[in-house]
């Protein structure tokens, strides 16, 4: 009976979703929707790994729809979802301001959320599969898919860009704008300051026996790494817009009767302007994202100011031209790429992001050391966990961006296990759970958390798990096993079925947090978080009695 | 002359220590954090720059060492001064490969994606025979999609691979060390009826060599 209690009303009450503000409900509707999905991709993953234990489990064109959907939904419909909602209260919070507008904050998520789901039905119903890649002419290949298939796929991919082009708007519409009663805010220090240009000029000026330039930032350093990353969520959002109103063009075409030569579009040429927005994801808007979310996690837990502060602002800078020329290390694998392309952007500046990666762990360990010692909270524990998945990545990525070692390693598992894996389960998914729990007391006014034993189960589970199956599949790799391919002969048996066994773990971990979550905030609290704010307000949270 | 068998067993023994090295690092750090005991400890800059210094060396120097001791990346620099050379018999070491996906919609096997051997090039067990040590170069074209073109040896492990674009030079230079039967697999997904289905078992034969290639030889050794 007390379970069911729990189950319903939460622990000791649950969450009071009548004392939420807009901007609470806002953010948690997004965190929640985000959480849900993830619980979905690791799901396919599963599905996934199920399959290269037992090859047959599923028709090999609904395998691949089940690999075209699963990064739509782990980054868009998750990553996207969870950090948009944590930024759009992140900035107003760091800046001391209101956000600029509830109302498109609303609309973001529910573009993200429902342009997740017409994408995913795209790869259900239809098994349109050509991979989130999509290398020409692939995706309107009409000779294997469905153009209906392919519309409510791309459309879908739409929605969700569009809902990324708010989340954007509104962003720096928050930082740049002056709210009512403030005295008018000088556009010049914000904008140096939110590309970190200032910790640039405090840097120079200290080499040159000067005054600093900025004693005070105007623009706090984890909105810097925010409004750096949006930049490349910019950029990104308008490379996969442009692809997709191209294959547009080609479904409708094909469907009115009028199919069109898809030579006239340069496949290499295509793949390189593809990359190079798409990477922005991986190497501009996660890292940065990343380092801006550890940045403020270690002062939060710390209370400290960061170590080393203009150089981590100096670094995002950095970041900014390092992220927008790297993109051909995706292509050397490609003959018809010019060597110097490959040597400079796919070796050489690629390399650059072992530096700018390394000096956000550095700036962040020792952060956290200079205020020891500390409690092994829930925080603490995920962000450590977080920071050693990026330091397994990332190294794994440059030696994959070595125009020796990618002749081996291409498309292998090593990419998308030792790399993307450890990288997105580990590093990306640590991290957010760290800010997660950070925020919860912000976001919840304080509801108590049901079981601390189900965190540490849903921690080591986790934790295990993606370290388990990102080593297990990087060793088939080594041994010549490839992505995007069913083994059917019992090829790399035992590494698949160790890697299954480990996303099992990551499988039940999920289930256990949000078990928890759930009996924490109580069922009722779950739904009032998607029932209209009863308090009226632009304030963050509920103005103190 | 190493190959990508001893290039890969490096790199797994090099990387799991590394992963063991991550994992002592910050269990070592989780514990100094959380101990009670300790006490507030703060870095030197010089300390920051030093690291910063590290990983700058470190990051360059490994293409340093790749481009010294893996034989396939000068090949790649130097293919085009290599082919000139009148030792070059194109006749002899080029091989024409063609992707291509079956767009008969009355044929059973509609969607179906092949390499296409060049057959006056095959031996008499229907093998690409490459001499040993000699420059080869794969021409592989596309018809249609983006296709990808590896060599595996007998146990699943890649010799080599790359991408083939349609509408673009996919060209790949190779030298063989070691005698060894070879198959090709495409190593691009390219559709449910690409990919796995692109294989052609025991493709290409080495002959020559003073040494076999264990994980390649037909039989086992």
């Amino acid at each position: 009976m007390s379970f069911i209690n729990t189950l319903i009303n939460g622990t000791e009450g649950g969450l009071k979703t009548d004392g939420l503000t807009p901007m609470q409900k806002v953010t948690l509707r997004a965190v929640v929707f985000g959480v849900l999905y993830y619980g979905l991709a690791v799901l396919e993953g599963q599905l996934m790994r199920a399959n290269s234990v037992a090859p047959g489990l599923f028709e090999e064109n609904h395998y691949f729809s089940i690999m075209t959907v699963h990064p739509i939904v782990g980054i868009f419909g998750s990553t996207y979802l969870i950090v948009f909602g944590a930024f759009t209260f992140l900035v107003p919070y760091l800046m001391k301001k209101p956000l600029y507008s509830i109302k498109i904050a609303n609309i973001t998520w529910m573009s993200i959320a429902t342009g997740t789901l017409m994408s995913w039905l795209g790869g259900a119903i239809y098994h349109y599969a050509p991979l989130y890649t999509l290398y020409w002419p692939l995706p309107v290949d009409f000779e294997q898919f469905n153009p209906i298939g392919g519309l409510v796929f791309v459309l879908g991919i739409a929605i969700i860009m569009i809902g990324t082009l708010l989340f954007i708007y509104n962003t720096f519409a928050t930082v740049f704008y002056t709210e009512e009663g403030h005295e008018k805010r000088p556009l010049k220090p914000l904008i140096l300051s939110a590309l970190g240009i200032d910790g640039m000029l405090n840097i120079w000026y200290k080499i040159t026996g000067r005054e600093p330039y900025a004693k005070e930032p105007a623009v706090s350093l984890p909105v810097v790494a925010i409004f750096r990353g949006t930049i490349d969520t910019f950029l990104d959002a308008m490379v996969i817009l442009t692809c997709g109103i191209l294959i547009l063009v080609y479904i409708v075409g094909d469907l009115s009767g009028a199919a069109m030569d898809y030579t006239s579009v340069n496949a290499l040429l295509y793949k390189n302007f593809f990359w190079w927005g798409l990477d922005l994801i991986a190497d501009g808007l996660v890292l940065i994202y990343v380092a801006g979310t550890w940045y403020l996690l270690a002062m939060m837990i710390t209370g400290k100011k960061l170590f080393m502060q203009n150089i981590a602002r100096a670094a995002l800078l950095l970041e900014l031209i390092v992220s927008w020329m790297v993109w051909s290390h995706h292509l050397l694998g490609d003959q018809g790429q010019p060597n110097i392309m490959k040597l400079l952007s796919g070796e050489m500046v690629t390399a650059f992001e072992l530096v700018t990666q390394g000096i956000a762990v550095f700036i962040t360990l020792v952060t956290l050391w200079s205020a020891k010692p500390l409690k092994m909270d829930n925080r603490l524990k995920f962000l450590l966990a977080g920071i050693m998945g990026f330091m397994i990545a990332i190294p794994a990525a440059i030696l994959q961006a070595d125009m020796g070692l990618n002749r081996i390693l291409h498309n292998t598992q090593w990419i998308i296990f030792t790399h993307v894996h450890a990288a997105i389960l580990i590093g990306l998914t640590m991290t957010l759970y760290a800010a997660i729990y950070t925020l919860w007391p912000i976001l919840t006014n304080d509801v108590k958390l049901y079981s601390q034993k189900l965190a540490d189960i849903h921690f080591w589970g986790h934790l295990l798990g993606a370290l388990g199956m990102s080593c297990f599949m990087g060793l088939a790799a080594m041994d010549g096993a490839l992505r995007r391919t069913i083994y059917v002969d019992g090829e790399y048996n035992l590494y698949m079925i160790l890697g299954a066994i480990a996303g099992t773990m990551i499988l039940v971990s999920w289930a256990v947090f949000l078990v928890n979550v759930v009996l924490s905030i109580g069922i009722k609290g779950l739904i009032g978080i998607y029932t209209p704010s009863k308090i009226d307000t632009k304030d963050l949270v509920p103005a103190s009695e | 002359m190493e190959d990508s068998a001893g290039v890969l067993a490096l790199l797994k023994i090099v990387y799991t220590i590394y992963v063991f090295a991550v994992l002592s690092l910050i269990y070592w750090f989780a514990k100094g954090v959380s101990n009670p005991k300790g006490k507030p400890r703060i870095v030197k800059p010089g300390t920051f720059y030093i690291y910063v210094g590290l990983l700058i060396f470190v990051g360059v120097s490994i293409h340093i060492f790749t481009f010294n001791k893996i034989p396939w990346v000068e090949t790649d620099f130097k293919r085009h001064t290599i082919e000139k050379d009148p030792s070059f018999d194109k006749s002899k070491q080029m091989y024409n490969i063609i992707a291509r996906q079956n767009k008969d919609r009355n044929s059973p096997n509609h969607g179906e994606q092949k390499f296409i051997l060049p057959k006056d090039r095959l031996n008499a067990d229907g093998m690409l025979e490459i001499e040993c040590g000699k420059y080869v170069v794969f021409d592989v074209v596309s018809e249609d999609l983006t296709y990808g073109f590896g060599l595996f040896r007998q146990d699943g492990s890649m010799v080599t691979q790359m991408q083939v674009n349609p509408g673009s030079r996919n060209d790949l230079m190779w030298q063989f060390h070691k005698n060894g039967v070879y198959h090709i697999r495409s190593t691009e997904y390219s559709g449910a009826k690409g990919g796995r289905h692109m294989t052609i078992k025991n493709a290409v034969v080495v002959k020559g060599c003073d040494v076999d290639d264990s994980r390649s030889m037909l039989g086992g050794n």
